[in-house]
């Protein structure tokens, strides 16, 4: 018992995945900060927005050719999601099985909301970018198309009769600010916050920049349904 | 006053189990949830019933033995109270009580409200020791402890072992056990030649056992009888990351 057993099954013991959940989860808390900047542009003007987002495709050039290093953050972007959502799944699948028999009576947790709705949330998250791709990113069902500028995708994407496509965004960016809220004090704790002092200060921090990033991405979708965006 | 406990009863690992019903009549509301199951239980007897078997002890509190799930919560609704020092004037007269055994994988149905909580032996024998001589106890001031950190040690180490943390777990974690215990030895000097394997295999014992892992919900800590804090889990975490690295 001197030394540790079974050497091999470090990475897949529930602490080792909740570390590459919470590493995951912190790379794409600031993938969605930087993306929330790019947003926010929109309210400088179109230019501004589409210059942002052509300078993302020209990063590095001419030393890399167009869009390489877009693609390198696409990739590691890529290997965070499904990095975080397999440890997710195993670990959801691990906790079903350790409690075979469910309770007659069981009242609402005492759990916060945003801890109780973390694994459907996060499905819910998943089908809305699938969504949030096609629409913005590939334009296939945007109005606007794939060939059109990008500020013309968000402007057409947005507008009043396209009302339930602004509801779908509210709905989806509100459950990434509770899935946040919790995920984001829960990724401090299992990089090993232990302080009484640090918890307060680690969910006060949690809640701020998941309510930063809810305001900032509403404020797109609303202003141009309002029509304070043209 | 005049209650109502619907029960969970099985007659052995193998039977599937069923909430019963029973009328508890005039018990006092001083008695202990426990002594209510007493009476119960007498009148099953006398009635040619099987009584309700459930785990017991001490009835003071410190033991660990007793535990069930009152309502659905972990030791009943008083906060910080093992089952035998909750009292029947907690509830109303009328009231209808559900009584069922922990919930887990790793803790299985002896009988009725009985469960195995052996698996908590198995995390103990993992790690749950400190490289000491036996035989004539050391001079105690040989070995300085600084005063916050025996108090911290101490905190953990007054972790009974009851299980109520794996029961009101949404994922039948044991976490909280297991950080307590780690939290207890790691604190003292005592403690530090292993510290860094039973992080690692205590944690993976749990693991191995089939217990889920924990997301920080806290459910554990809320219904604990002796309020071992959350915190625990984050110097768990910590422990066992410095750990791999060195491994």
């Amino acid at each position: 018992m001197a030394t540790g057993r079974r050497t091999p099954k470090g990475v897949r013991s529930s602490v080792a995945l909740k570390i590459i959940m919470a590493v995951s989860g912190i790379v794409l808390v600031g993938f969605l900060y930087a993306h929330m900047i790019g947003n926010l542009k929109i309210f400088f003007g179109a230019e501004s927005f589409d210059h942002y987002a052509h300078w993302l495709r020209t990063i590095g050039v001419p030393a890399l050719p167009n869009k390489v290093a877009l693609w390198l953050m696409r990739i590691g972007l890529i290997v965070a999601v499904v990095a975080h959502i397999v440890a997710a799944a195993i670990l959801a699948r691990r906790a079903r099985k350790a409690r075979p028999v469910r309770y007659a009576h069981r009242p609402k947790v005492q759990g916060s909301y945003a801890a109780r709705t973390m694994r459907w949330g996060g499905v819910i998250i998943v089908l809305f970018v699938i969504w949030h791709l096609l629409d913005l990113t590939a334009g296939v069902v945007n109005p606007a198309g794939g060939d059109s500028e990008p500020s013309a995708r968000v402007i057409d994407g947005f507008q009043p009769d396209r009302w339930w496509v602004t509801i779908f965004y509210v709905l989806a960016i509100v459950a990434v600010g509770f899935h946040l809220r919790h995920g984001l004090w829960s990724a401090f704790r299992t990089l090993g916050q232990q302080t009484a002092r640090g918890q307060i200060i680690g969910r006060t921090v949690a809640l701020v920049l998941s309510l930063v990033l809810v305001v900032g991405y509403l404020s797109v979708p609303f202003a141009v349904t309002l029509g304070l965006v043209d | 006053m005049d209650i109502q406990v619907r029960v969970w009863r099985q007659s052995g690992p193998d039977d599937k189990g069923r909430m019963v019903t029973y009328d508890v009549k005039d018990i006092s509301p001083d008695a202990s949830f426990l002594e209510m199951l007493d009476v119960l239980n007498e009148k099953l007897i006398l009635d040619g019933d099987d009584p309700i078997a459930f785990d017991h002890d001490c009835r003071e509190g410190i033991c660990g033995m007793c535990g069930m799930m009152i309502n659905g919560i972990a030791h009943g609704p008083e906060r910080a109270t093992t089952t035998c020092q909750l009292h029947m004037r907690h509830f109303k007269d009328g009231d209808v009580i559900d009584v069922e055994p922990w919930r887990a994988a790793p803790f299985p149905v002896i009988k009725d409200l009985v469960v195995n909580r052996g698996a908590f032996d198995k995390i103990i024998a993992a790690g749950g020791y400190i490289t000491a001589p036996t035989g004539t106890a050391p001079e105690a001031h040989a070995t300085p402890v600084p005063k916050p950190d025996a108090d911290a040690a101490f905190e953990a180490a007054t972790c009974i072992g009851c299980g109520a943390c794996v029961a009101a777990c949404p994922n039948g974690s044991s976490m909280l056990f297991t950080a307590a215990k780690v939290a207890h030895l790691g604190l003292m000097p005592q403690g530090q030649p292993e510290r860094d394997t039973r992080v690692i295999n205590m944690l993976e014992t749990q693991d191995d056992l089939g217990f889920g892992g924990c997301t920080n919900m806290g459910e554990c800590t809320s219904v604990c009888p002796k309020g071992i804090p959350l915190n625990l889990i984050g110097r768990l975490n910590s422990d066992y990351r410095k750990a791999l690295r060195k491994r």
